[in-house]
């Protein structure tokens, strides 16, 4: 699947709540289930300080793909860290830099993506785009 | 219930903004504690002084800024009288809380606090009242010491004497600390801290909106307080201060209207309170604040208190009914601010669900990282109330509550 072809199902998948209580169900659901970060990785290094909710994120180059692994304390900022995940990883770096991330608009959750909420996501898409670039600039030099 | 209660109707109709939907349900604006919402005589206050009279104060010739002046000089006599303090001189402007603290912290620690000398904070201060002193201490080589709390969130009072040295300057101390809800004893800790002619500088932020403040009879050094935590605007704020220690202190801002005579040789200092009132001044601020507390004074200061009082110890009631709920901050003379934790539910989660369901509460440290270390917890949610809440809005609280633990369950 392309990284917008993941969008559109993630889109999908979504259509079918059409309370917030659901939609927020299942982002619970999602958070509950996406397996947390090695306990090694839970310190500052891997960090990004959010003020409400923490979010750690690390990356690797495997094979020209970028693979991300993230946790947060937080349930519902943990669901959408992992939503986050399926979308961008396993890419190459440029796939992640020209990536639209529409489907947070499209899924009604907007507003845990916006950098009104101090909850870490608007900077870990931030910084998930740093580490493409920083790839990208390695394998360039390379 | 009191008599009160019968009233909060026709309250709630001074305040236009309680009547909007967020999320197409009725908002519950639980947030009174980072700021409270406005009374429609003190909106109307401000557009007044903008279309009818609004000139800069202290400077013109003309009829409309002396009446600006006037508006501004009654603001100040209104606060005096609120603070029962002796002289409207004892009286300063500034933009907020933070900034009067800051003001005493330069200006009086310029002239009092040297090398080696000491000030005294409480582990409950809000970060507005840990930092100037910081930066006090740092610039001067003074020592920052601090007064602790035990379990139920209450100043260990006991400790303070043995605190207090010769070379303690100044102590600075919350009335009502915004996370806990404790109302401090700041009548007995400026006793303690004058037997040792240490002054005292009470954070008013949060104690200002809970019963009827008097600082002579506190004997008070220092006051300060933000307008809108009081149901004034944004952007004004008071510092009372003794005129002895007004008198000696240094200016803090150089600018217009603070001084008496400027040139490149020597510039001479405006009389009190003025000489700590630099550039123009929020004088519509101003304006709005005394129309806040003419309006809290009409609603009935002690009444009000009450009334929040038994909100207060109705919705302690109701969310320990939860099971899994925990209360931080439960010593017994609080103000109407209760922060709680649901055990394994993060406060982030809790409150995003809540804001949801239309309930506005705060989560997180509320800036006082030291409080949520003490209890080696990540954040609390906290719901501060004020006189314009009501049972029903505590009964939709508990009840969002009970459906947070529902879906994370
Ligand atoms: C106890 C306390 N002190 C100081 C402040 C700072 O007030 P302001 O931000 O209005 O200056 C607050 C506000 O959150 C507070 O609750």
């Amino acid at each position: 699947m392309t990284l917008n072809e993941v969008q559109d199902s993630i889109v999908d998948d979504f259509s079918l709540f059409d309370d917030w209580m659901d939609r927020y169900q299942q982002l619970i659901e999602l958070g509950k289930d996406l397996p947390p970060i090695d306990e090694k990785k839970r310190t500052d290094q891997y960090l990004i300080k959010g003020c409400q909710s923490k979010v750690w994120l690390d990356a690797d180059l495997v094979d020209g793909k970028v693979q991300f692994t993230a946790d947060s304390d937080a349930i519902i900022t943990k669901g959408i860290v992992s939503l986050l995940i399926k979308v961008l990883t396993n890419r190459t770096p440029q796939e992640i830099l020209d990536a639209d991330l529409y489907f947070i608009d499209k899924i009604g959750l907007k507003e845990n993506l916006s950098p009104t909420r101090s909850n870490g996501l608007v900077a870990m898409v931030k910084q998930m785009r740093m580490y493409a670039l920083a790839f990208q600039a390695k394998g360039n030099n390379a | 219930m009191s008599s009160f209660s019968s009233k909060i109707a026709d309250i709630r109709k001074d305040f236009p903004i309680l009547s909007r939907e967020v999320y197409g349900k009725p908002l519950v604006y639980f947030d009174n504690g980072a700021t409270t919402q406005k009374p429609k005589v003190v909106l109307d206050t401000i557009e007044k002084f903008y279309n009818s009279i609004n000139a800069n104060i202290h400077r013109g010739v003309h009829k409309l800024s002396a009446e600006s002046t006037e508006e501004y000089e009654k603001a100040r006599e209104v606060i005096r009288e609120f603070l029962n303090a002796e002289k409207t001189s004892e009286i300063i402007f500034t933009s907020g809380t933070t900034a009067s603290i800051n003001l005493v912290a330069f200006s009086f620690g310029e002239v009092f606090v040297k090398s080696g000398d000491e000030v005294i904070v409480t582990e409950m201060e809000h970060h507005s009242n840990i930092v100037p002193w910081q930066l006090l201490c740092e610039r001067k080589g003074a020592n920052l010491k601090v007064l602790p709390f035990d379990e139920n969130g209450e100043l260990k009072v006991d400790m303070l004497e043995s605190l207090i040295t010769p070379k303690t300057r100044i102590l600075s101390v919350t009335h009502v600390s915004n996370t806990l809800g404790t109302v401090n004893p700041i009548k007995q800790i400026i006793e303690i801290a004058h037997r040792h002619n240490v002054p005292v500088l009470i954070d008013g932020a949060q104690g200002v909106k809970h019963g009827i403040i008097d600082v002579q009879d506190l004997d008070a050094d220092f006051y300060a307080f933000s307008g809108h935590k009081i149901y004034g605007p944004t952007g004004i704020g008071v510092l009372y201060g003794k005129e002895k220690w007004l008198n000696q202190m240094v200016p803090w801002q150089g600018g217009g209207d603070m001084i008496a005579t400027v040139s490149f040789a020597k510039t001479t200092f405006n009389e009190l309170p003025f000489k700590f009132e630099a550039g123009t001044a929020n004088y519509i601020g101003a304006a709005g604040l005394a129309a806040a507390i003419n309006y809290y004074k009409s609603v009935g200061i002690e009444q009000a208190t009450a009334y929040e009082t038994e909100l207060l110890n109705y919705a302690t009631k109701k969310l320990l009914e939860i099971d899994g709920l925990r209360i931080i901050g439960t010593t017994t003379d609080k103000a109407s601010i209760i922060s709680f934790i649901l055990k394994d539910i993060h406060p982030y989660d809790t409150g995003m669900i809540l804001d949801k369901m239309g309930i506005a509460v705060r989560t997180g440290n509320h800036c006082t990282q030291p409080v949520i270390d003490h209890f080696e917890i990540d954040g609390t949610v906290r719901a501060s109330l004020a006189f314009y809440n009501t049972y029903e809005e505590v009964d939709r609280l508990v009840e969002g509550v009970a459906k947070v633990k529902e879906m994370f369950g």
